[in-house]
């Protein structure tokens, strides 16, 4: 049985398929077999995060309504072993993801899979319904900003209420508050939210915090999930997120500003 | 002015603002969360049962549900027009 986990926030633009690009890849490369869905139709974007979007024949739609097999539509990742693409459609209507044809798809892919991994469309419409009914586990993608941290709150309580978990009083999704686009030197200057209070506003255990860094851009440019940039402060932080998720304990990293050096300042205009 | 300002540095940084209005915000949003479904109707009926004798609006009705350990309480809140 495959450990379900939706990537979702509410709100859009604060990294969900960057996330669910880096988590995906990261579970792989740990050694559990893992399958990235996208659940935006109409938007898909995950494939151009991935490197794959001139791979892409069948969708997840496709698979659903009967026109493809799971087989046909699942693209294997050429740089890392064990993790599988399934785009979304780019065409066709959101309410093409039946509450049925999910499942279906879901089932199947949870016989061969360690990892399924759900990237949510922003908004609580119905593909975000959809991409958070069957969670286990969810990642709460958030900026140190108020509305984004409204609308995490408000996908918390959807999550808590709407989910298949919820709905069968089972034991409640796992929630994990994943915070993005960072920025240390703000917050010491008053201008940001800590992490500290994002923590104390949603109550949810902390995966993990990635720093606002240039390096998120470039490698998205070049369709490389940042977390395989091993060298960098946001690869780093995401390979920290994906070992407590898989259960290691991890001191979080990247949470203080960089004393800037008498030249860089000299020469960077502080 | 902000000359003074500056020295006094009395201003509340944007971050603390934004805080204390996320944790208004958010306490408020989970009360409604938590509120039974059927609320909205039973508002809505309640409205109609006594605008059979008084003309009221809407909004002038009010309907929470208090919960608190050991039971929950109804509060109901009517505002009559002036007469």
């Amino acid at each position: 049985m495959a450990r379900i986990i939706v990537v979702t926030s509410g709100k859009g633009g604060v990294g969900k398929t960057t996330t669910s690009a880096s988590i995906s890849t990261g579970l792989a490369k740990h050694g559990q077999k893992t399958v990235v869905i996208d659940f935006d139709v109409g938007l898909r974007n995950l494939d151009l995060i991935m490197n794959c979007e001139r791979r892409v024949v069948y969708d997840f739609v496709n698979v659903i309504q009967g026109e493809a097999t799971l087989n046909q539509a699942l693209i294997k990742d050429k740089r890392v072993d064990g993790l599988y693409i399934l785009p979304a459609s780019q065409t066709r209507e959101k309410e093409a993801l039946t509450k049925e044809g999910v499942e279906k798809v879901i089932n199947e892919l949870s016989g061969t899979f360690d990892y399924i991994v759900c990237d949510s469309p922003a908004g609580i419409e119905h593909g975000a319904l959809m991409a958070l009914y069957h969670a286990d586990e969810a990642i709460v993608v958030t900026n140190p900003e108020v509305s984004s941290v409204r609308d995490s709150d408000r996908i918390l309580g959807i999550l808590q209420s709407k989910s298949k978990r919820a709905e069968n009083g089972l034991e409640p999704a796992k929630e994990h508050l994943l915070l993005t686009r960072y920025n240390p030197e703000r917050v010491d200057k008053g201008e940001m939210l800590s992490v500290q209070d994002v923590e104390e506003i949603l109550a949810i255990p902390l995966l993990g915090v990635i720093p606002e860094s240039q390096v998120v851009l470039n490698a998205s440019n070049q369709g490389l999930p940042v977390i395989l940039e091993e060298d960098s402060d946001a690869g780093q932080a995401y390979e920290d997120a994906v070992a407590r998720l898989l259960g290691e304990e991890r001191e979080h990293r990247f949470l203080t500003a960089q004393r800037k050096g008498f030249f860089s300042r000299m020469f960077k205009g502080a | 002015m902000s000359f003074l300002n500056y020295f006094k540095g009395k201003k509340p940084k944007s971050a603390s603002v934004a805080k204390e209005r996320l944790q208004i915000i958010v306490a408020h949003e989970r009360g409604q969360r938590a509120q039974p479904d059927y609320l909205p109707q039973l508002q809505q009926e309640l409205v109609e049962v006594i605008r059979k004798y008084v003309q009221i609006s809407d909004d002038m009705v009010q309907v929470d549900v208090d919960r608190n350990d050991h039971c929950s309480v109804l509060e109901l809140n009517v505002t009559l027009p002036e007469k």
